[in-house]
């Protein structure tokens, strides 16, 4: 018997017992679905968080204020000391002292109100210097960022971001239009062009003025000058593989502007992009195992009911393999005839199974918020594993069938 | 008796065992039967007819003795080899018909060609001739429950006779059927023994029996020849 026909057998008999094959191929396809969707979600977060975390801008190193882990245990005041200055963004920025650092963003904000008129809208106000759209990478929309001279003097001007600006001004050509904060007035010199928001940071929604200004009228502690606290300094190496160049020169100058002689008393931790990154997907790669740990149980769960289906097939058919052997069938020929009836229904299940998870791939993400990539290896691979199922659940009972003698087999009511 | 024996046995013992128990249901069976003879096997039930149906159909092999078909000797083969005899050399016909209700009668009766490895044109072809020659020339596209018993025996009988087997092996082909449709079938029967086929037929009917060139009664495991005639 050639092996079209004994596929087309084994498909007469599926659809023969048309309510259980369902029932069974529905069991492989939810395991498959499973699989497909959790290794996609487990990537769509992962995409989610590299794409966050490089919106940042690239080639980014982050210092912030307090050390990570002082030697004795004790960690510093993470992020709330005020350890960073201007005059170190100043030092970072020389191109003598640190050739590999390409521009340096000191960043300090907090929330405020910012009105226009009756509109009020409140948003994060951040105080930086110039480099600042070239280190994090954005561009304007409208108009132009401040500009060094005006922020030497601290004057009044603001960048607003284009959700900020449509919510006070109802349109994003809002340059040359002015705002207050806090009774004074602002002149909105450029509007970001959009970059999406994150999880947890909104990219479009925020202000951007100049550090003078901002230590001098926005900032709650008022210290004004050069001395003013940094929160948060990002710092751009010139190329991806002068970033630890870049690190190495910045631990160094900081920690002699800060006079710190051993390394695990500094006041300041940088971390790097690709550390956040990497900390990021290490996560995710565990949180992936787990769910492709419990899709994989959903499969062989699946897979224990195309042995179930099997070992029913051949009890209930147990006079049609006496007839087919006294015809002549081979045991072989009965043994393959059963072993592709199991792979079919692994493969019909494994193949809707794929359509199901890439439907759910392209519907699901809307609802949940969160990206589903389709990955094809997965999904070959897990059609791959719901016919291997079938082939090895089938594989049993298959034997079985074979193994009949043809006198009991007849005999059987 | 024949002068040219294709289906001898010698001295032929089966032996079934369950546990402890052992029950001997042929006590030593010696049979000639020759080259297009038609030949009934009769006997009550539980006399070893049975048995002795499955040992000529190379369903089952002896326990003892040597039983040969067309010259090749069937105690030293394996499930494979007989499988390929019975493809071969053994046409079966069944009580109950056991014809498979899914496929139609063309594709019933092209079985055997498909494990013999005959090609899909040529086996069609044989097919439909085979049912041709039973009469059912006009139903091959039919599935056996749309057939009468009687139509769906003849779809047997031609799935038998479709390999041009050695041995036609018939058991109780009358025993489902009304006595119209068993008088066709044993018609048939007389008309493929004039085509020169060996037939056996087992049957518990004497009225059956009758009919064939020659007749053996089987009782208690061993066998007489000409039993019942008298």
């Amino acid at each position: 018997m050639s092996w079209g026909e004994t596929i087309r057998t084994g498909l007469t008999a599926i659809r023969s017992h048309a309510m259980r094959s369902v029932l069974t191929i529905v069991g492989i396809l939810i395991g498959i679905a499973a699989v497909i969707l959790t290794v996609g979600l487990g990537l769509g977060t992962q995409k989610d968080v590299s794409e966050s975390i490089s919106s940042l801008g690239s080639n980014l190193l982050i210092v912030r204020p307090g050390s990570a882990t002082s030697a004795a245990g004790i960690r510093g005041g993470f992020g709330s000391s005020t350890s960073l200055t201007m005059d170190d963004a100043a030092a970072l920025g020389s191109s003598l002292a640190a050739p590999d650092i390409a521009g340096v963003a000191p960043e300090a904000s907090t929330s405020v109100s910012l009105e226009n008129g009756d509109v009020n809208w409140t948003a994060s106000v951040t105080g930086t210097t110039t480099s600042w759209p070239q280190v994090r990478s954005r561009t304007l929309l409208a108009g132009e960022f401040f500009t060094e001279a005006q922020a030497e003097q601290a004057a009044n001007v603001i960048v607003l971001g284009a959700e900020t600006a449509t919510q006070l001004f109802g349109t994003t050509w809002a340059a040359g239009r002015s705002l207050t904060i806090d009774s004074t007035t602002y002149e909105v010199v450029g509007v970001l062009a959009e970059r999406g928001s994150s999880d947890d940071t909104d990219l479009d929604d925020l202000a951007v003025v100049p550090m003078q200004t901002y230590a001098a009228r926005i900032s709650s502690t008022g210290t004004a000058g050069t001395g003013a606290p940094v929160q948060t300094m990002y710092i751009q190496a010139t190329a991806a593989d002068t970033l630890s160049a870049a690190y190495q020169e910045a631990e160094t100058l900081l920690a002699n502007l800060h006079g710190i002689t051993d390394s695990s008393a500094a006041d300041f931790s940088i971390s790097s992009q690709d550390a956040l990154v990497s900390t990021a997907t290490a996560v995710y790669r565990t949180l992936t195992v787990l769910l492709v740990g419990i899709a994989a149980i959903a499969l062989l769960v699946g897979g224990i009911g195309v042995m179930n289906i099997m070992l029913v097939s051949v009890t209930e058919r147990t006079r049609e393999i006496g007839l087919r052997k006294a015809l002549g069938a081979k045991p072989s020929a009965i043994r393959r005839q059963f072993l592709v009836e199991a792979t079919a229904l692994g493969l019909v299940g494994g193949v809707l199974g794929a359509g199901l998870g890439i439907a759910g791939a392209i519907a699901l993400p809307q609802a949940l918020g969160s990206s589903i990539v389709v990955s094809w290896p997965a999904v070959f691979g897990a059609v791959a594993v719901a016919v291997g199922i079938g082939l090895v659940f089938g594989t049993y009972p298959a034997t079985r069938a074979a193994r009949l003698a043809p006198v009991d087999a007849l005999r059987d009511e | 008796m024949a002068d040219q024996a294709v289906l001898r046995l010698e001295n032929v013992r089966k032996v079934y065992s369950a546990g402890e128990i052992e029950f001997e249901a042929l006590h030593g069976v010696s049979l000639d039967i020759g080259q297009g003879e038609y030949v009934a096997v009769a006997g009550p039930s539980g006399s070893g007819k049975s048995t002795l149906m499955n040992i000529l159909g190379c369903l089952d092999v002896a326990t003892e003795g040597r039983y040969e078909i067309a010259g090749q000797d069937v105690g030293q083969m394996d499930e494979s080899e007989l499988a390929e005899l019975r493809c071969r050399q053994i046409g079966f016909v069944f009580q109950q018909f056991n014809l498979l209700p899914s496929m139609s009668a063309w594709r019933n009766v092209e079985l055997p060609l498909s494990y013999a490895g005959v090609a899909p044109a040529q086996r069609r072809r044989r097919a439909i001739d085979a049912l041709e020659s039973v009469g059912l020339g006009d139903k091959i596209d039919n599935r056996p429950g749309q057939l009468s018993g009687g139509q769906q025996q003849r779809v047997a009988i031609a799935r038998a006779l479709v390999s041009e087997p050695t041995l036609l092996l018939a058991d109780e082909p009358t025993g489902n059927l009304d006595t119209a449709s068993a008088k066709e079938i044993l018609g048939i029967f007389d008309q493929v023994h004039r085509a020169g086929r060996t037939i056996v037929l087992i049957t518990h009917d004497w009225d059956v029996a009758r009919r064939a060139g020659r007749s053996i009664e089987v009782r208690d495991g061993t066998i007489l020849e000409g039993g019942g005639r008298a």
